[in-house]
């Protein structure tokens, strides 16, 4: 086999890891290179350097160190049963594209992912040897995700943590059953495990000795993971549920969605369906209100018909209309809790109502200028000089949210 | 008469705070001013206005300094106006920056927005080339970049702690930045000069072709984050009409692609992979403890991270028995290392018990919770999963065979003896329990943490005390009488 070029190498290893969602680059220690001695910066936010055309931001540079994999996942371009075309980065590639790229400012970063070649710890080994290469001799200050081989010994996560900002570990698929179904090769209990185990570093991180020194930090930008929707056939409630149960028990900083999209060479034992894009949209929404609006699970899941969420509402939406004897909320008077419940208010808006509110009444035109979507909350809200009468009652208020009926095609 | 203020191009921000801290002093008001930056045409009749020194001290809130460092960069000619405006009626209504609705704040946060993310997007969007080889050691870079407001000033601080090792310039048609040996330095209406290629950015464009999926195009996402405006600055933008083109046709073929047959190494390789030596984490693959972490007997074994089986001596003559794993107990694998554990330390010590001599586990071996926010919040187990869990705790009482149970609260009392009820009136006493052996009945470390008097917990904790120095001495006294 002739030898594969530089380029060729990274055609084939970036298309094997688009496939994973999270791109953030956000929510690290602060540092920069004002100094002179080294490369790089974090600033807390993230910044996206670029938007292919599939909607998603590039900010780091997402690839795998290789795609060659011992193991047989169904839904994974990569599977040791696919026939796509394989290669393998040395350390040194890695590291120059890291730094070629960073120093041009196309990214925030590294993402390193990869197949599991001979064995989890030999994988994970040379993971981290790019990550210390990085950091040690390049000096490299800016932002390094690695994905975390759940297998992998102790000490190489020990190692992992102290060198990238954010480790993760893919859950993969919402139940036990369905990974032991298309993934048999991985063991959830394991994977439970190590996120257990990258919870319990953190916070011993966190704590200082008692000469009060601090110890080093540990993947100070949390940890992440990823579930596959539409692959099997779990519902959104209990895909919902799994992400709860993850947020409380391992502290994760995200749960990200991944639609099933296909992929090239793709396994009879999982036929191919047009990614759900919709529905991970829904996903999203409602992790947003667990996480940031305080709402309950069963709240959300108690108005999605047979546990999926509503396509054509957002779920707060949905849990307004279905709950229309708590409105209209008047944006004078009401609590904080209340506000956020507002379909069309965000966080943001929120804050600003409260902050005008101490000053005089709220109007109307206010609420335009803070920000918030009228066109969805003038249903479910009150303001000075503004009362939406019999709306909020009203038998058609769904129908004027959803996207209006399409005759269907004859032919 | 109205006088004109006109500021510089660079530097606009520090002539900007001087002249109006000047002219709020000097109590000159908003429509005696207009207020141009030096590239504006220059009106004929008004003439420059002496900014007068600031005598009287001026202060604003610091929201208002903040959102003013961000305007002064807009575009709009009435920017400096507007500030001045504004700061003129906050010298009167000092909460106004608290009041969103107000229709000039509201503008002046527009404005502000808009400069934050045109700093944002350069941020994102310049793109340099190595220009010629290092010298003195430094790498030498270059940039072409057309911003929308004045942000090359607001944003140069940004390139110069991240890119603090090497020399660069971002020229664009208005104020260019160049940072040279560590020094930062501005010039005015630089031409555009010509940038050589560079051979990255063929490997860039390479993997911006190969990150994007076919399969799910949205193309409205991505010109709302990355306009077009910015596109002829960015070699991999070139290719987006080509992608966007194909990507329906690729998606199909990847859906009509009939299933192949796996490449012959595949049984070879997984072969390979099942053979290997056991890891890290499973610890033992047969015996209690592998059968206990398979358990799916009852629903419980879905939410928790794993089942935590007892641990200390098998040969320990008292058993300590608890309710159910907690928080930390789950993450870890190990029984009583949370707050009840480290209470339940004290209490051992304090009866004189070396831990290292006791079994400790639990009547039920998962954690049972609900989760509030980011929170687990500890759930009693019920009779029924007490029940299925029965069967751990009795293998592990048939292995252990100790002199004396204990049993720390209801839920323990009740896989033990079958009565979950009345511990305060049963504590201290001896039962036979379900197993036959004895059980000694006490409270649970977690229900004395949850005692909110401190009197209370006090007496409760000396209670438990007791109970384990008793159940101690009974296992020590049996011990000498049948020789142990």
């Amino acid at each position: 086999m002739a030898r594969l070029t530089l380029k060729e190498k990274l055609a084939i290893l970036s298309d094997a890891a688009k496939y994973d969602a999270s791109c953030a680059s956000s929510g690290s220690t602060r540092r920069d290179s004002r100094d002179g001695k080294g490369l790089g910066s974090n600033e807390g936010s993230g910044i996206c350097h670029a938007y292919a055309p599939d909607g998603r931001c590039i900010s780091l540079l997402k690839i795998l160190m290789t795609n060659f994999c011992i193991y047989d996942c169904a839904y994974c371009i990569n599977r040791v049963s696919s026939n796509v075309q394989r290669a393998r980065f040395s350390v040194e590639e890695v590291v120059q594209l890291t730094i070629e790229f960073y120093r041009r400012n196309y990214i925030e970063g590294l993402f390193l992912s990869s197949g599991i070649i001979r064995s989890p710890d030999a994988t994970m080994a040379d993971m981290v040897r790019i990550a210390r290469k990085l950091r040690e001799e390049e000096n490299f200050r800016g932002y390094i995700h690695l994905k975390t081989i759940p297998d992998a010994a102790p000490e190489l996560i020990e190692e992992a943590g102290r060198l990238a900002d954010r480790l993760s570990i893919n859950v993969e698929l919402p139940t036990d059953a369905s990974v032991k179904q298309h993934a048999p090769e991985k063991s959830p209990d394991q994977i439970r495990r190590a996120m257990a185990d990258v919870r319990l570093r953190r916070q011993a991180a966190k704590d200082r000795s008692h000469t009060g020194k601090r110890p080093p930090r540990f993947a100070p930008a949390g940890q992440s993971t990823q579930v596959i929707v539409g692959a099997d056939g779990a519902n959104d409630a209990t895909i919902l549920g799994q992400s709860t149960r993850l947020y409380g028990s391992y502290g994760l900083k995200r749960v990200y969605y991944s639609a099933f999209s296909p992929i090239p060479d793709a396994s009879s034992r999982l036929p191919l369906i047009s990614p759900p894009l919709q529905r991970e949209h829904r996903l999203y929404q409602a992790d947003w209100l667990l996480r940031f609006y305080d709402f309950q699970l069963d709240e959300i899941t108690g108005v999605a018909p047979g546990g999926n969420l509503d396509l054509e509402v957002d779920p707060k939406l949905a849990w307004a209309l279905a709950n229309r004897a708590q409105f209209p909320v008047d944006v004078n008077h009401a609590s904080r809790e209340m506000l956020l419940r507002v379909p069309g208010f965000g966080v943001k808006t929120v804050n600003r109502i409260l902050g005008t509110r101490r000053h005089r009444r709220v109007r109307y035109e206010d609420l335009l200028r803070i920000g918030a979507s009228m066109k969805k909350a003038r249903s479910f809200i009150t303001a000075q000089g503004w009362s939406p009468g019999a709306l909020t009652d009203s038998a058609d208020l769904r129908a004027r949210f959803t996207p209006p009926p399409e005759q269907l095609s004859l032919f | 008469m109205t006088g004109r203020v006109t500021l510089p191009r660079i530097g606009t921000e520090a002539a900007w705070r001087r002249a109006a801290r000047g002219f709020l002093s000097a109590g000159v008001p908003p429509e005696d001013l207009r207020w141009t930056d030096a590239a504006a045409p220059q009106g004929l009749f008004d003439d420059e206005a002496d900014v007068p020194d600031g005598a009287r001290e001026i202060r604003v809130p610091r929201a208002f300094a903040a959102m003013s460092n961000a305007v002064i960069w807009h575009n709009d000619a009435d920017r400096f106006d507007r500030l001045y405006a504004f700061l003129w009626r906050l010298q009167r209504e000092p909460g106004l920056m608290r009041d969103r609705g107000d229709v000039q704040l509201a503008h002046l946060r527009r404005m502000e927005k808009a400069v934050h993310r045109c700093k944002h997007k350069m941020k994102a969007f310049v793109r340099f080339r190595e220009i010629s080889a290092p010298q003195d050691g430094r790498r030498q870079f270059a940039a072409w970049f057309e911003p929308t407001h004045h942000t090359v000033e607001f944003t140069a601080t940004f390139f110069a702690r991240r890119f603090a090792d090497m020399d660069w310039r971002i020229y664009t048609p208005d104020v260019s930045a160049i940072f040279e040996d560590g020094r930062l330095r501005f010039g005015l209406d630089v031409p555009r000069p010509e940038l050589p290629g560079d051979a990255s950015e063929d490997l860039w464009v390479t993997y911006f072709r190969n990150i994007f999926n076919p399969a799910r195009l949205k193309v409205q996402a991505m010109q709302s984050e990355m306009p077009k405006k910015y596109w002829h600055n960015m070699p991999e933008a070139a290719s987006i009409p080509e992608l966007i083109a194909e990507a329906p046709a690729r998606a199909r073929a990847m859906a009509a692609a009939a299933p192949t047959l796996p490449p012959v190494r595949t049984a070879r390789v997984q072969e390979v992979a099942r053979a290997q030596a056991p890891d890290h984490w499973s610890g033992p693959r047969e015996g209690f403890a592998a059968a206990l972490s398979g358990c799916t007997r009852c629903p419980l074994h879905r939410g928790a991270t794993q089942a935590v089986p007892g641990a200390g001596p098998e040969t320990a003559a008292l058993m300590i028995v608890g309710e159910q794993p907690g928080d930390l107990e789950d993450l870890q694998g190990r029984p009583f290392v949370g707050p009840a554990g480290q209470l339940l330390d004290a209490a051992l010590a304090d009866a004189g018990v070396p831990r290292a001599e006791v079994y400790l586990t639990n009547a039920v071996k998962h954690f049972k919770y609900v989760t509030r926010g980011k929170r687990r919040i500890h759930q009693r187990p019920n009779t029924s999963e007490i029940d299925h869990c029965r069967w751990w705790l009795e293998a592990e009482l048939a292995r252990v065979r100790p002199t004396v149970v204990l049993a720390l609260g209801a839920t323990a009392a009740q896989a033990l003896t079958g009565e979950g009820a009345g511990i305060l009136k049963r504590r201290g006493a001896t039962e036979r329990g379900r197993h036959g052996g004895a059980v000694m009945i006490s409270l649970h470390p977690a229900h004395i943490l949850r005692v909110p008097v401190p009197a209370e917990q006090a007496r409760l904790r000396r209670a438990l005390t007791d109970d384990l120095a008793a159940a101690f001495a009974t296992c020590r006294g049996a011990d000498a009488r049948i020789g142990r």
